[in-house]
């Protein structure tokens, strides 16, 4: 199978249904996308399909033929931040960190559709995604503060 | 003060502790000064001056030995490196480093030890040195207890200063400049003109001379970075997906592996039938292990396909099959044989509660799971010479040992590389997924394997939260609480975990009164017994331990006394609270905070509840409303006493997630058994707070104490807090979590 992953176009042989979270993490070693729950519950396998985020656990590779795929690593990297990861280090948000980049391209996608978000927008948008260290206070005030710096 | 507990059945025998594999205590340990574990394999040009600096020509490497489980804790001890060493922020490097006696925690002693944390009396000055020396012995390099802090405040910065004072002799030997002329400022040391003669030129020389040591630490308003905000070492990694975890780890020839152990927890596997699994896509190997099967494959999803097609044929569980069996277990357990100890008792509370049926309430809590983010793993690679294992980790020492144990090698000849954790929450305290990966690993010899839990077996084999059960009973008499009598049957923790590391308890479980005895107040008339519940499921420290129950019991019965009595619950804490004054101050902080006792809407209503746990009084005032029949959760005001705060931000970050843990699960989670088996499956049936329902939680910091840690004195008081709110708004009294069985939430 042939998949466009951050601008790059990758060959896999894996079996149709194997999620697209498996692909990323074990045969294309992109690790930032984290594997959580497997169940669509937790948000830690964020990532963009066509620019909307999707649970790349319950992302069939077989069906991603001619989509464009975008992980943590081709959001930003810590020499050339989206403004998303550069309001997280602003706020502080991470503790464990291990929810965060599905936080992050959570976000970012919020903020494409809705440029300047209410707390309630925010919730509603985020609440998919498990925070179990309850970072939450700090996710809003970051989500507010990326929409500022992106002129939402 | 007159406080301290008898004990009725065992004596507390400070030294007791056996270790797996081998007992060697004595003085002679006791005295001894573990070997520095830099020194190894220190190259050359290579300084190493004590256990926690190493320098050479590349640069400065901090080791920060206490595990970094999403609470900041390798920034925490790197910034007391870096206070006395004068390093600029972050121009270092920093390493969990190899597992060693030397780093064993002495603050760990303190919450060991069952006396009052407030008491330095000698009694309780004697048994906190008793127990730092047994721990030493047993060099028990732990993270835990929120006693990170604790443990490296003073020792950190001494070993920062050693440094400095011994680059400084180099320096002077080399340019002839007497050391009271040298200066330090960012990595080097500076003489009189100014020149700059880095640490990492100095290295050499200075690992040549004995290290200088008994050079007196700065006065705090010399300090540069303890109490500033400084960013987290870790913030830019786990902000752009660059942060490695244990279940990132790659190496070359690498196997993956998935396992299904019997969910009847301990139970045996009688046998299975794995025929439909061969020759499912990249399955390599299916072995069975002890109590369950792995599978090995090219991919981990095809791994945990093919343990989905596998029949298995599971041995019953090694306790009641059935809930309902585990709350009898528990009513029943309240008696004079399973009595485990009566901490306290003072003035005479059958005299003075003449009314047995008036005030008696029972109050429930349940099991529950600890489920970090990231799911049980390990990579383990068994050699001829050794075994190396890739994991994260808080005790090192032990997971050597039960290593070892099935390998067949020395617990030295096992090598540790600790990971930065997805959260643990006391879950990465246990062994059994690194047991596990050591047998599969046994069976590839050579190769490293990584064993990746799925998030249901990771539910399936959690050893939860200790389920509870408590009898309360009080008085009240002219608008003031006189008598406070308390019975707690659970299934002992401490128990639990040290029976599984081949120990037994040094004495009574001081989890099973934590949160209720330890509490300030001085009730005329009181009374604490315990009861350790056996045969329940096996049970593990879950973020603040007994307190996470024990907290909720505590106060919120309290709160039904003071409000039997008609007085205010902050008040009334206050009149009680005599036994200690940074307690005191922290309850009148919050009070001050919340502008405690202004009018409030309709429907409205503000909870207060203050738990002394982990040497730290941490007290809340929560504040719901009933919007149409359900509780909408709107703002939390948290003051928490740690003696000195390292980093606000970071501080402020952990307490708004200790108050979003203790409440989340609070509201809405359990583990339940049915035919052995933990109900919940995942995060759909037992995942805490999200953020739709998170308040605004407003945090203070005070300094008045003794220095603490901030981990897990956040959860305590968080649900009595809520269920006090909650009949503030309803007048409903909630006596058993998860609330959410009982009222609707928001």
């Amino acid at each position: 199978m042939r998949l466009t992953i951050n601008g790059e176009t990758r060959e896999v042989d894996v079996e149709p249904d194997m999620p697209l979270l498996w692909v990323l993490r074990e045969e294309f070693g992109l690790t930032g996308t984290k594997y959580g729950c497997g169940v669509a519950q937790c948000g830690a396998c964020t990532v963009h399909i066509d620019g909307y985020a999707e649970r790349s656990c319950q992302a069939r590779i077989g069906d991603l033929e001619g989509t464009e795929i975008t992980t943590i690593e081709g959001l930003g990297n810590p020499t050339a931040l989206h403004a998303v990861q550069a309001a997280w280090i602003e706020h502080q948000v991470a503790q464990c960190g291990y929810c965060q980049s599905g936080q992050i391209m959570q976000a970012a996608s919020l903020l494409s559709e809705t440029p300047n978000p209410t707390d309630e927008d925010i919730d509603f948008a985020m609440s998919g995604n498990l925070c179990r260290c309850g970072t939450y206070p700090r996710i809003r005030a970051a989500v507010h503060s990326a929409a500022a710096a992106m002129g939402g | 003060m007159g406080r301290l507990k008898t004990y009725t059945r065992r004596a507390f025998l400070v030294g007791s502790v056996a270790v797996a594999g081998g007992v060697a205590f004595g003085a002679y340990l006791v005295a001894r000064t573990p070997e520095n574990p830099n020194l190894a394999d220190l190259g050359e040009g290579e300084a190493s001056f004590n256990p926690w600096v190493r320098i050479d020509a590349n640069g400065v490497t901090l080791i920060t030995p206490h595990a970094d489980i999403g609470q900041g804790a390798a920034s925490m001890q790197a910034a007391l490196l870096a206070e006395e060493l004068d390093l600029n922020w972050g121009e270092f490097r920093t390493e969990f480093g190899r597992p060693a006696p030397a780093y064993w925690n002495t603050a760990m002693a303190d919450e060991a030890a069952p006396v009052m944390p407030w008491d330095n009396g000698f009694g309780a000055r004697a048994m906190r040195a008793s127990m730092d020396s047994m721990l030493k012995v047993l060099g028990l390099q732990g993270t835990g207890g929120s006693t990170s802090v604790p443990d490296s405040f003073v020792k950190l910065r001494e070993a920062g200063a050693m440094a400095r004072e011994t680059l400084k002799l180099a320096a002077s030997g080399r340019t002839g400049v007497a050391v009271a002329d040298l200066g330090t400022e960012g990595g080097a040391v500076v003489l009189p003109d100014g020149t700059r003669l880095p640490y990492t030129d100095l290295a050499a020389e200075a690992a040549a001379l004995d290290p200088v040591e008994g050079t007196p630490l700065r006065d705090p308003s010399e300090w540069r970075l303890v109490g500033q905000p400084m960013p987290r070492l870790d913030i830019i990694a786990k902000s752009t997906g660059t942060q490695a975890y244990g279940l990132d780890i790659d190496l070359p020839d690498m196997a993956r592996a998935s396992v299904r152990m019997n969910p009847r927890k301990g139970g045996d596997l009688n046998g299975f039938d794995a025929s439909a699994a061969e020759g499912m896509p990249g399955v390599e190997q299916i072995i069975e292990i002890t109590g369950g099967v792995a599978v090995i494959a090219s991919n981990t999803w095809y791994a945990m396909q093919a343990l989905d097609a596998i029949d298995y044929d599971w041995g019953p569980a090694p306790y009641p099959a059935e809930q309902a069996d585990h709350w009898a277990a528990l009513e029943g357990g309240i008696n004079d044989e399973t009595l485990d100890s009566e901490w306290l008792n003072e003035g005479d509370v059958e005299a003075a509660i003449t009314d047995d049926a008036a005030l008696s309430a029972e109050y429930r809590a349940p099991y529950v799971a600890h489920q970090p983010l990231e799911p049980l793993n390990a990579v383990v690679l068994v050699g001829e010479d050794g075994v190396q294992v890739w994991t994260g980790h808080q005790v090192p020492r032990f997971l050597q040992q039960q290593v070892a144990a099935i390998t067949d090698h020395d617990a030295d000849q096992v090598t540790l590389h600790n990971q930065y954790s997805g959260g643990s929450f006391g879950h990465r305290l246990e062994f059994e997924y690194i047991k596990q990966a050591t047998e599969i690993a046994m069976h590839l010899r050579g190769r490293p394997v990584k064993l990746t839990y799925s998030r249901e077996e990771d539910f399936a084999q959690d050893f939860p939260r200790q389920i509870t059960f408590a009898r309360c009973n009080g008085a009240v008499e002219d608008g003031r609480v006189t008598a406070f009598d308390i019975q707690i049957a659970a299934p002992s923790v401490l128990g639990s975990q040290m029976g599984r590391m081949g120990m037994s308890a040094p004495g009574p479980d001081n989890q099973l009164p934590a949160g209720v005895w330890q509490q300030p107040y001085a009730f005329e008339n009181t009374r604490v017994r315990t009861y350790a519940v056996p045969d329940l499921s096996p049970v593990s420290s879950w973020r603040s331990v007994g307190a996470s129950v024990g907290g909720f019991l505590a106060e919120s019965y309290f709160d039904e006394l003071i409000n039997a009595a008609g007085a205010d619950p902050l008040e009334e804490r206050l009149r009680l609270c005599t036994l200690d004054d940074v307690s005191r101050r922290t309850l009148e902080a919050v009070g001050e905070m919340a502008n405690w006792g202004e009018a409030l809407p309709q429907g409205t209503g503000r909870g207060v509840a203050m738990v002394h746990s982990f040497g730290v009084p941490c007290a809340q005032i929560v504040e719901v409303t009933d919007v149409a029949g359900a509780i909408r959760l709107d703002r939390v005001w948290v003051a928490a006493d740690v003696g000195r705060v390292v980093d606000p931000v970071n501080f402020e970050n952990i307490v708004q997630g200790g108050v979003i843990w203790g409440l989340g699960h609070a509201i809405n989670s359990e583990i339940t058994y049915a035919d052995g088996m933990a109900e919940q499956t995942n995060y759909h049936a037992a995942e805490g707070m999200r953020m739709y329902q998170a308040p605004e939680i407003i945090v203070r910091g005070l300094e008045n104490g003794a220095v603490r840690g901030i981990g897990e004195p956040p959860v305590p008081p968080a649900a009595p807090a809520l269920a006090n709110a909650i009949f503030a708004a309803t007048g409903t009294r909630l006596r058993e979590m998860p609330f959410w069985n009982h009222i609707d939430f928001v």
